[in-house]
């Protein structure tokens, strides 16, 4: 394995740990959840 | 390895889409499993999705981010899942598991006259990225400081065919608010995968911002593809059954290209061994001392 391989899999998990700690996937459910008036094109 | 990826495919956009309640429940899933990003393009406005879009999610981010820095909002849980999933994998989602990638599989199978795609266009993705997916949502927003989600607004086709060609038929009250826009992206659907009929993965090679982000990773991902180059026999099968036309026989690419969706074709085809996987440390085939002096990665 190359180092940095071993690096990036520190690194983001640290910032999906942090994410996560701050209540990021709440934001992620919030707008999954509702119809996204954007992505069907009439946003 | 073919009827593993086909089935691994099937299995993944099932699981995608797996909330079939919505046929007579609400227009779409509205669990706890949302809170997740599916690994591949699948609009989380489809009524039969079960997770979340990372690139609808990452730009969501971007819309508010300059709400949202002061409570230290930036899309730390997307990038890091991003990152971790290309830091393992690279491309392979995009190879097996995204739906809208299976999708372009079945549309090539169309029977006509194919063509190639000029190399230059294999940077389009990153375009998309940085401009529709990065930049304008930050730095153009509206008079409350919230920006628009670009990619999904104006370009995404699968939001179009997933969500709203369905919600038209779904959600009445939605058919009243249809405009020029709506419009447009049924255009762009048409045209898109019209593409595919001829250009295999044209989404993926030249806009998918999905891609762009896991083929970041390639090179350096915990599962990399191998080329021996002293085992080559030069029979260029690996660049005829290639969907992204990646030529690393010859030297011109590397065999973990940005562009390489990792469907393993090349692997599983190669008469002469002259191609690995490569886990970590650990090599899927018996590599010669002679020939793995001449590795190229």
């Amino acid at each position: 394995m190359k180092r940095i391989t071993g690096f990036l899999i520190i690194l983001f998990s640290i910032l999906m740990l942090y994410g996560i700690s701050i209540g990021e996937p709440l934001k992620v459910l919030k707008k999954a959840t509702t119809i996204c008036l954007d992505c069907i094109g009439i946003g | 390895m073919k009827r593993r990826r086909r089935l691994t495919q099937w299995l993944s956009t099932l699981l995608a889409n797996s909330y079939w309640l919505f046929l007579g429940n609400t227009p779409i899933y509205q669990g706890p499993l949302k809170a997740v990003c599916f690994p591949g393009l699948n609009c989380y406005s489809c009524p039969a999705a079960a997770f979340a879009c990372p690139v609808g999610a990452l730009q969501n981010f971007a819309t508010t981010l300059r709400m949202g820095l002061p409570f230290g909002h930036f899309g730390a849980y997307i990038i890091g899942l991003l990152g971790l999933t290309g830091a393992f994998l690279g491309r392979i989602p995009c190879g097996w598991l995204c739906p809208f990638g299976f999708l372009q599989e079945w549309i090539y199978r169309i029977p006509t006259k194919k063509l190639s795609l000029p190399r230059a266009m294999r940077f389009g993705p990153y375009v998309f990225l940085i401009f529709f997916v990065l930049l304008l949502p930050v730095l153009i927003v509206d008079e409350s400081g919230y920006g628009s989600l670009w990619f999904c607004k104006y370009i995404c086709p699968a939001g179009t065919l997933e969500a709203g060609l369905p919600l038209m038929v779904l959600a009445p009250d939605l058919k009243q608010m249809i405009g020029a826009l709506f419009f447009n992206k049924i255009i762009l659907l048409v045209i898109i995968l019209g593409l595919c009929v001829f250009i295999s993965r044209f989404f993926c090679r030249v806009v998918c911002p999905l891609g762009a982000i896991y083929g970041l990773f390639n090179k350096t991902s915990f599962i990399r593809l191998e080329f021996h180059e002293r085992a080559c026999v030069n029979c260029k099968t690996c660049f005829k059954i290639c969907p992204t036309g990646v030529s690393f026989f010859n030297g011109a690419d590397s065999i973990n290209t940005h562009a390489c969706i990792r469907c393993m074709k090349c692997y599983s085809i190669c008469p002469s061994d002259a191609v690995s996987i490569s886990v970590g440390s650990m090599k899927s085939k018996a590599i010669t001392s002679d020939n793995i002096s001449r590795t190229n990665t």
